[in-house]
Parts: C-alpha cells; structure tokens; sequence
C-alpha cells in the first residue's frame, strides 16, 4: 500500500530539519550527547501518561527542560558536556522506563505507525520549517563556533546564545520524530545521515544539503518500503539511513 | 599618547590555581607590547580573559572604538571537518556583514593561494592555517590585534614576512599589537614594551632593552637562556 502525501509530509519536515540540526551535532563531536539527549524526553512522556495528558506535550516539556539543563551546566562547569549529557540522560531513560509501561514503552521508544492529527501536522510543519530556518540562518555563525568559540567571539557571535538556541533547536528537532520514530530512533535520524554526510563532504554547504537530502530520502524509502512490505516504517528508515553510511565508508576508503 | 587598554588588577584562577595575580598595565595606541614568560605563566589565559572569554577580577577597559583581532595559537580540530577555508572566511564575513571582496583582500594580505583554501582547514599546514587565522583576525579591520605565538609552524621566510606584513599593517592603520612570542630577536626588533609573566616572579614590565637582559631572563625562566641581540639590523 502506497502511504498518502499527507502522511509522508510531517516525516520528511522532520528529516529535513533532522539533517540539517544534524550536520552540526556531528561537527561539534556531540553525537553521543545528541543521541542521549533524545532519551530525556521518556521521562516526559511517561509522567504525562500516568497524568492522563498528552504523552507529545510532555516529551517536548521534558526536551526543551533536558536542553536548558544541558545548556546551564556547559556555562557553569568545566566537566565535559559528553560526560554530563551522558550520565544525566541515561539516568533520565532509565527513569522513563520505571514510569512508563507496556506498550506505550514500545511507543515512546520507538515511534508508532497511527497518523498525526491535522493540528499537529500543522504544527509540526511550521516547527520544522522554524528550526530548518534558524540553521540556516545561524549556519555561519555556528560555523565559527565549532571551529573556535574564542574566535567566533571577537568576531561579535553571542556564543553562549547561539548554543542555547542550538540546544533548543536540537530539542525540538527529537520531537518532531518522537510520534513516528520514537525516542531511541530520532537520535539516529539525526546522527546518521549527518555522519554519512561528513563523509562525503569537503565544505560545510555540500554537507548540510547531503545531511538533509540523505535524511529525508531514508525517511521516504523506509515509509514506502515499510508500507510495501507490512514492516513498521520507523526502524526501517534508521536501517535505510545506516545502510546509506556504510556504502559512503566503503566509498571513502574505495578511493 | 592615549591608552587603547587598560588593565587594573587582572586576577584569574581555575579552581585553586591562581593563574594571574593583580596584573596592571597599560598599552598606548599604535604600541607593540610583547608578552614573554615561560610555559603555563597565563600568556594565552591573559588573552582569552582580554578577549572576554574567560572570567575574571578586576577590570579590563578597551578604548573607545577599540576593534580586536585575535589570532589563536593552535585550533584543536579534526582532519576531516568539512570546513575549507573559504567556509571559514565566508562565514566571517557573512557574520560581520561584508561581502566577498574583503574575503579576497584578506587572502592577498596573508599571502594564501586561492587554491590552498578551497582545502579543508584541517589539513593545511601549520604555517597555512596560521596565515588563515591571521586573514581572519585581519577581516574584521582591528585596532588592536592579539596574536599568539603566531609564527609558530611558520617557515623563516614566511616568518619575516609575516612580521613585516604586521609591522606594515601598524604604520599604515595605526594598529596596536599584542604579541606573545619566545622570539626575543623579533621582539627586539619590533616591541615597543615587554611584558613578562612569570611563574614565581611578579610580573614586570619595561622596554626590552631593560627588560630582556640575561640576568632578568634567568630569573623569569628559571634557568640560562641564550640569547644574542642582533642590534635591530634586519639579517
């Protein structure tokens, strides 16, 4: 069975803004924290299903307080965010998994096949419009803090700004996958194609249009593929998207 | 002669190590301060708490209008980044809002090909990628330029003519510089004053001839240094 337009637009929004948020994480050697990151919004979830509301509303509480964390303790301690991003949200999934149970574990793990509501695809959308804009944007700026924070402040970058949007960008990025991918899955969508991407690139242009492009084309093969061969769409596009990074390591060390 | 900076009782410390110690100096428009001392007596941490980017005690007064240059000793990055190095001055220039043109004049001041910068910025050379970084610092058109140690990796001819370059750059726009160099034959010849920072010593300061004497240096060092002043005649 062919999915419909309509159900394929909020993936793909999301690829795009995954590949591009991405690109950076993968830059700025935080692709263990990105991955980890996605974990904190279990704890979110969790406490929204035994109160009753909307399991989304909490993971997205949950990520954006998980990004402000992260963001706070950069600025006031000198551990590595590896190390803090580490222990702070494995914590937080183990957790989310004493709060959540059965079934909604599965799905909050790893996404659900049911179709978002017309209101939330339209938010959904204007989020990832709204993020896939900011990177945009800021790409010069961010650009110059991965190569040297120092560097980026004397030429005017407000650099512990730029990083709290950025954080925040990340946050919203794992939950505009959370329905489709789940918690576990979103942080892959948005580190393989990235990683894949790095690999194929020589300049930061080339890398965020392959990052985007490789993210959205793995998100459309799982769901088509996924649809053809009665297998859930979620797993199959980080399968896709893993499949991709191998041929571009094959094709790398071909050369 | 005005002062472009003025520094009163700098105090900076990690943890329990007190790195510097009510530091108090001033640097005059258009000078060239140099900065000595030996491994770990705070050269860079006194530029990166300059620079903002570290915090501290006690004040830190930039002149009116003062723009800074800042080029780094070395960058921690990876070989692969897909960063060349027209990535890294494009997006100066996008961030600062110039166009391409003062990408193409900063190439020409630092002498680097064209070609050389369309390669990723991790594998360049040392001496490349410290022209690059001075190109950069150079883009945003300071007053005050802080290089540190930025002839390190640097061959003798790129060498002098990157002092020369710098020197030029000082006359023609009145540029003041911040120079943290264990070159003392360079600072001989282009310093105008000498900062010396020192482990165990309070730092001093003074015009090389007072400053970069035998006796003092072994002091600050710890231990005899060699060296020949070459009576400010270019070799």
């Amino acid at each position: 069975m062919a999915p419909s337009i309509s159900a394929l637009a909020l993936p793909v929004a999301a690829a795009v803004a995954a590949g591009l948020v991405g690109s950076f994480a993968v830059m700025r050697r935080m692709t263990l924290a990105a991955d980890a990151m996605s974990h904190v919004a279990l704890p979110g979830i969790g406490l929204a299903l035994l109160l009753h509301g909307n399991a989304l509303v909490g993971g997205v509480v949950a990520l954006a307080l998980g990004a402000l964390l992260i963001w706070l303790l950069q600025q006031r301690t000198r551990v590595p965010s590896e190390a803090i991003v580490g222990v702070v949200f494995s914590a937080a999934l183990a957790v989310g998994s004493m709060l959540t149970s059965g079934e909604d574990l599965l799905e909050a793990l790893f996404g659900a096949q049911r179709a978002p509501g017309s209101v939330e695809t339209v938010i959904g959308l204007a989020a990832a419009a709204t993020i896939a804009g900011l990177i945009l944007w800021a790409r010069h700026r961010l650009l110059l803090s991965l190569v040297s924070a120092d560097l980026a402040r004397t030429a005017g970058v407000n650099v512990a700004r730029l990083d709290l949007a950025y954080l925040l960008g990340f946050a919203f990025t794992v939950a505009l996958g959370l329905r489709y991918l789940g918690v576990l899955l979103m942080g892959s969508l948005i580190i393989i194609p990235a990683a894949t991407a790095r690999h194929l690139s020589r300049s930061v242009d080339t890398m965020l249009w392959a990052s985007a492009g490789l993210a959205v084309l793995a998100t459309t093969l799982g769901i088509v593929l996924g649809g053809w061969w009665g297998l859930p769409g979620g797993p199959l596009t980080i399968t896709v998207a893993a499949v991709f990074f191998g041929l571009a390591v094959l094709l790398r060390s071909g050369q | 002669m005005a002062s472009i900076l003025e520094v009163d009782r700098l105090s900076v410390r990690f943890g329990q190590q007190q790195i510097l110690l009510d530091l108090t100096f001033a640097v005059p428009e258009g000078a060239t301060l140099a900065i000595i001392g030996p491994n770990g007596s705070g050269k860079t941490v006194l530029f990166r708490a300059l620079i903002g980017a570290l915090p501290y005690t006690g004040e830190v007064r930039w002149g009116p209008g003062a723009r800074i240059g800042y080029v780094p000793q070395k960058l921690d990055l990876e070989r692969d980044l897909p960063v060349t190095g027209l990535d890294f001055l494009r997006a100066r220039a996008r961030v600062g809002g110039m166009d391409d043109t003062q990408v193409e004049q900063a190439l020409d001041l630092v002498s680097l090909a064209p070609g050389v910068v369309r390669q990723p910025i991790g594998t360049l050379s040392g001496g490349q990628f410290q022209r690059l970084l001075l190109g950069f610092a150079l883009m945003g058109r300071p007053t005050v330029l802080l290089c540190d140690e930025p002839t390190a990796g640097v061959d003798e001819p790129g060498e002098e003519r990157l002092y020369t370059m710098l020197h030029r750059l000082q006359v023609e726009e009145r540029l003041t510089l911040l120079l943290i160099s264990h070159e003392l034959n360079v600072i001989y010849r282009y310093a105008t004053a000498v900062l010396c920072l020192s482990l165990a010593q309070r730092p001093c300061l003074g015009p090389p001839v007072e400053v970069l004497t035998p006796e003092r240096l072994q002091k600050m060092y710890g231990a005899p240094v060699q060296f020949h002043r070459h009576d400010g005649s270019v070799d």
